[in-house]
């Protein structure tokens, strides 16, 4: 019941963000066909807003945008005028889930652990270096440690390919670059959730009954410390799966991430309006599936 | 005579005493101090002591010795039209932090006014308000920055068309009201869900039956009991901040040249990165100062939330 | 060590290596394209791939391979020679052509290509309702621009005209030196009538695509690449030199220099997609070409505004420009500095020297405006596009005014969008602009000063420039024209100088000249793909 009440709440919440993204792109100065040689009769220029009904009134636009949306049509990009916006997201995204799977995996296979250790080990110098190489991983932005790693990787030791995107081998640098900031938060997150978790009632109780310190460890505090991280991967997940426009753009990745970027600086509006609405889609489903983790991690945690 | 026991001491005072034993704040605290005071102190140094130092040293100062390699003149370096590099990121410094910091402030001030509010009301306004953070968390927030950069910046030009300098100014401005604007929601929240938790304490309850006002009660009590949480979450936000604003001066739409700030400064030194040539010192300083920064705003973070203890409550 | 820590060890990082081997996997089931022949490098992602519709040189260039016109380009010099029309007659008045089209002219998909096919595309392209931008390049025809502008809605009234299934004939409103090289431009290239009725406005999706060039598209995919397969069915197909054509889109100089430095790439054919930072180690290699192109660099002024309405005061910052520094520190690709609008090579045409560097002449010319050494001068802003070198050359502007005539200027980079629209609406002071000429022509240069020309961006209107500019219009004798055209320069930039030319653009194309053949240094920088070709390893061990 929580769960459909949930989902019916996410329709109006989208509706309210494909408005205020619709209304907003709107708002920036120059419009998409705005170029550099100016076509040779004003009429060009207005038979190309009739074309795409940029001449009416923004609520008569919206309007029509809702009745496309109804039939699953997002639109034609403005820019890329052969191509309509789902075509995009088609082309688009399997790339960037590929690559931000990949780097979600990472995240978590080096954060998680690294954390963890950490934590097991307070005070003493695991605890000090991995707590630091954390704060490290989150403090180089990416387009520092991309062209550091192309550098070194592919350019000096010439093990990996540049960029583009055509065999296992590409996914190696970009996944790693796109990773590592979000493998520190990880591994913050889950050593505080540890360490909290380790003073926590729960685990104090289960102490108590005498369970062993190691099992103590893995299987309950663990689930506790676990959370925060949760809660965080949820919308670090739908980051990475939108794509990181400095990542792609670097790397030449031919993922949607730089079209959320391209699109508001070219204003090509539906494909603004429609990227903002798969992202708000995929944040508000991931909320949904963090929310049921939390449920099965912890069962003190009940919706009513 | 023994130690007076910590029970005496107040919050506060048990948080300082916590946080000096955390050795990486401490350092943090000092670094920063330390760089601060260096980047107010040096436009003056090169004003005072003026002359060839003065002049080889001033950022904006032009000359014949490109992509010179760090050394005695020039510590740092030199760029692509032969500025001193070590001049520029102390210079970018100050557009950087202090963007950073007033960017902060700014997201501060929206986020704690809004979480407050939100928390102390509570009912139908603080579902309400609750929604509008859900909302907006759920943009893609780097959409909502250039539209609102391009925009607020259009209406700025046109109001102090014939200032330029003026209109850096202000768009320096623009860029931390910008950032802030975008950076309050996790505050908000924060700040709501402390004060959901004070608002049901005893002495909250016994000050609204004595009569008091909400206003009174959210400055006299509320707030400097969440302090601690949001002195921390600020020390917690500003790195982020700072790094969305290189982020976005490296996209071009921060701070705009010859400005620099050490957004400007990296995306120069990132275009230098290829197998024939490599102008290191062109990403290598800018970068570990901006890096160094970030690390010591997080550890002084980390500090402070630890001293304050505040997960523990 | 404990049970429950070797579980641990065991038990995540397993899962995490199922996890991820099961993406590696999954993207195993990347597809595996065969390899291309060449692959190129293009300067960012085709808007469209629609001759009407496209505006950018990057699109053009994989347009060039897919389709045709009645003319096209010959590699070497870019002049235009005959494409789909076999020969031509001109009338003894300039103004009607009459073409020949080969007889055995198809689609690559096997239906005939006949006059009325060039008919329907040269209309499509004047349609109000397709909208296109280039639509300017056939108003030189009979009521071109009166059918575009919806003054009259019967195309038969427009001045082409199929007389059979090979000829077409075409009217044009007066003498126009350079139709034929129009005839190679892609806004009037022949495209498929049957294809697009079908499909409307997203025909460049339909498989197969139907062809009238010397390659068919066989894949599209967004920021990815082109691949383009050749056409058997092309009249000239014995003469397309590969078989299979990549064409990637890159944006950073960086990225498309270490992908070909790698070997992914074999030719990158955008001078903005050189590195400019090496450019001096560059241009020493052998693989690094660089030749004149028909684009200038120059300086607008809002002569609106005060105090740029006056004459002497635009002179005297143009005296003042030191255009050999910047061609040296800033973009260092070779560029000549210039003083001209028209760039040299262009055909039919010599340009005329503008204002020279001299700061003293400059600082006499400024006092006599009324601002001696500067003083009184208003704080004045230029604009510039907010890319690096645009930056740099106004940092070196803003220097050089202030060391030469004690002026200070702003500098003002904006984006794209804001920049254009910012200078279109004349809401500047000065505006570092460019110019890349749409065909081989002083027209295409010079034209856009006029007082109602929309490209003008200054409010300069002058009456006399726009008498000679007509006046060379209608003249058909070449020499005369050109006489016209360099008077008309002359007041444009060395009288009453609303811009100030800086350089000249050069190309710049890298690629092995041992193993790229039938690329061609020429001022349009057009390399028609058909003529390029690899040379294999083995095959220059001979």
């Amino acid at each position: 019941m929580y769960y459909l009440r949930r989902i019916l709440f996410a329709i109006p919440l989208l509706l309210v963000i494909s408005a205020l993204a619709f209304a907003l792109v709107r708002l920036a100065p120059g419009g998409p066909f705005d170029r550099q040689r100016v076509p040779a009769s004003p009429e060009i220029e207005r038979h190309l807003l009739a074309e795409y009904h940029l001449d009416e009134p923004v609520w008569k636009q919206y309007l029509r945008f809702l009745d496309g949306l109804a039939h699953g049509d997002f639109g034609t990009s403005l820019k890329y005028r052969n191509h309509s916006v789902n075509d995009l997201i088609a082309q688009g995204l399997p790339v960037s889930m590929t690559l931000g799977g990949l780097a979600f995996c990472f995240a978590l296979g080096i954060g998680l652990p690294v954390g963890f250790f950490s934590a097991a080990n307070r005070g003493r110098w695991p605890d000090y270096l991995g707590g630091f190489l954390a704060m490290l991983a989150v403090c180089v932005p990416g387009f520092v440690i991309a062209p550091l790693l192309i550098m070194i990787f592919a350019v000096k030791l010439q093990w990996l390919p540049v960029a583009l995107w055509e065999s296992p081998l590409h996914l190696i640098l970009p996944t790693i670059a796109l990773g590592l900031y979000f493998a520190g938060q990880v591994a913050r997150l889950m050593r505080e959730g540890m360490l909290s978790a380790m003073q926590s009632e729960f685990v104090t109780a289960a102490r108590s009954k005498g369970l062993g310190e190691n099992e103590l460890l893995f299987k309950h505090a663990f689930r506790i410390a676990v959370l925060p991280v949760v809660s965080y991967a949820g919308p670090m997940l739908a980051d990475l799966l939108t794509g990181s426009f400095v990542i792609e753009n670097i790397f030449q990745i031919p993922g949607i991430g730089v079209f959320l970027v391209n699109s508001s600086l070219n204003r090509d509006y539906p494909v603004v309006v429609g990227l903002s609405l798969l992202y708000a889609l995929l944040l508000i489903g991931l909320y949904l599936v963090v929310d049921f983790a939390y449920t099965v991690l912890d069962p003190r945690v009940k919706y009513e | 005579m023994s130690k007076p026991a910590p029970l005496h001491f107040s919050p506060g005072q048990q948080a300082w005493r916590r946080f000096k034993k955390n050795r990486p704040a401490v350092w943090s605290a000092w670094f920063l101090g330390l760089l601060t005071l260096i980047v107010i102190l040096w436009p003056l140094l090169l004003t005072v002591i003026g002359g060839t130092f003065g002049h080889a040293h001033n950022p904006d100062q032009l000359s014949d010795a490109q992509f010179a390699p760090p050394g005695a003149q020039h510590w740092f370096g030199t760029d692509v039209h032969g500025r001193d590099v070590f001049s520029r990121v102390l210079f970018g410094a100050q557009i950087s932090l202090l963007v950073g910091l007033l960017a902060t402030v700014v997201s501060l001030l929206i986020g704690v006014l809004w979480g407050a509010v939100a928390g102390y009301v509570g009912g139908r306004l603080d579902s309400f308000l609750m929604r509008v953070v859900d909302v907006l968390y759920s943009l893609p927030t780097v959409i909502f920055v250039i539209v609102l950069i391009s925009t607020l910046g259009e209406w700025l030009k046109q109001t102090f068309a014939h200032s330029p300098s003026v209109q850096a100014a202000l768009r320096v401005i623009l860029l931390f009201v910008g950032l802030g604007a975008v950076s309050w929601l996790t505050m908000a929240r924060i700040v709501r869900g402390q004060v959901l938790t004070l608002r049901t304490r005893a002495f909250v309850e016994a000050s609204r039956t004595l009569g008091a006002g909400p206003v009174w009660i959210l400055s006299k009590h509320i707030i400097p009991n969440i302090l601690g949480v949001v002195i921390t979450y600020l020390a917690l936000t500003m790195p982020s901040i700072v790094l969305y604003e290189s982020f976005l001066s490296y996209l071009g739409l921060g701070i705009q040249p010859p400005m620099a700030s050490w957004g400007t400064l990296i995306a120069e030194g990132v275009g230098q990165i290829n197998p024939v040539r490599i102008y290191w010192w062109l990403i290598v300083f800018p970068g570990g100062v901006l890096v160094l920064t970030l690390l010591a705003l997080n550890f002084l973070g980390d500090g402070l939330r630890d001293a304050w203890d505040i997960k523990a409550r | 060590m404990s049970n429950c820590k070797r579980a641990w060890r065991f038990h995540l990082p397993a899962r995490f290596f199922l996890l991820v081997a099961a993406i590696f996997w999954l993207s195993g089931c990347l597809r595996h394209d065969p390899p291309a022949d060449l692959t190129l490098i293009n300067k960012g992602e085709p808007e469209s791939l629609d001759p009407q519709i496209i505006t950018g040189q990057a699109e053009m260039r994989i347009v060039e391979g897919m389709f045709e016109g009645l003319m096209r380009l010959d590699p070497k010099t870019a002049r235009a020679i005959p494409g789909l029309a076999e020969r031509y007659e001109l009338s003894p008045d300039g103004k009607t052509y009459t073409f020949h089209l080969r007889t055995n002219l198809v689609w690559s998909t096997g239906e005939p290509i006949l006059a009325e096919d060039v008919v329907y595309s040269w209309i499509r392209a004047l349609s109000p309702a397709t909208a296109s931008e280039y639509a300017g390049q056939l108003y030189y025809i009979k009521n071109g621009e009166e059918f575009n502008n919806g003054k009259i809605t019967d195309p038969r009234l427009v001045g082409v005209h199929a007389l059979d299934a090979h000829t077409l004939r075409v009217e044009l409103k007066q003498p126009t030196a350079f139709f034929l090289d129009l005839c190679a431009f892609p806004t009037l290239y022949v495209v498929p009538r049957r294809t697009i009725e079908k499909y409307g406005d997203a025909w460049i999706m339909a498989r197969p695509l139907p062809s009238s060039g010397p390659f068919e598209l066989v894949d599209w995919r967004l920021n990815d690449k082109v691949r383009l397969l050749k056409n058997p069915r092309y009249w000239d197909a014995a003469n397309t030199k590969s078989e299979l054509i990549d064409v990637l889109p890159f944006n950073f100089p960086s990225t498309a220099f270490n992908v070909y430095e790698q070997g992914r790439a074999d030719i990158v054919w955008d001078k903005e997609l050189v590195p400019s930072e090496l450019l001096d180690v560059l241009l020493r290699r052998p693989d690094f070409h660089t030749f004149n192109y028909l684009g200038t660099v120059f300086l607008r002024f809002n002569v609106t505004r005060k105090p740029f309405d006056d004459e002497r005061v635009r002179r005297a910052l143009g005296m003042a420009v030191d255009r050999e520094r910047i061609v040296k520190k800033i973009t260092k690709s070779g560029e000549p500095a210039t003083t001209s609008l028209v760039p040299p090579g262009t055909a039919n045409y010599h340009p005329v020297p503008g204002l020279e560097y001299n700061p003293a002449a400059a600082r006499k010319l400024l006092a006599e405006a009324g601002y001696p050494g500067g003083k009184g001068f208003p704080r004045f802003d230029a604009l510039v596009y907010g890319i690096k070198m645009n930056e740099d050359i106004g940092v070196e502007l803003q220097q050089m005014w202030l060391d030469n005539l004690g002026l200070n200027m702003e500098l003002r980079p904006l984006e794209w969008k804001v920049y254009l629209s910012t200078e279109n609406h004349l809401d500047y002071d000065i505006s570092l602009s460019d110019w890349i000429g749409d065909y081989n022509d002083a027209q295409t240069f010079l034209g856009m000063f006029t007082s109602g020309d929309g490209n003008n961006h200054t409010g300069w209107k002058n009456s006399g420039y726009d008498t000679l500019i007509n006046a060379a219009g209608e003249q058909p004798d070449l020499a005369a024209r050109e006489k016209t055209f360099q008077q008309a320069e002359t007041l444009l930039v060395h009288e009453s100088a609303p811009i100030v030319p800086i350089y000249n653009y050069v190309g710049v194309n890298y690629y092995d000249p041992k193993r790229i053949r039938g690329i061609y240094a020429n001022v349009l920088d057009d390399h028609p793909l058909r003529a390029i070709q690899k040379i294999v390893p083995a095959a220059l061990n001979k």
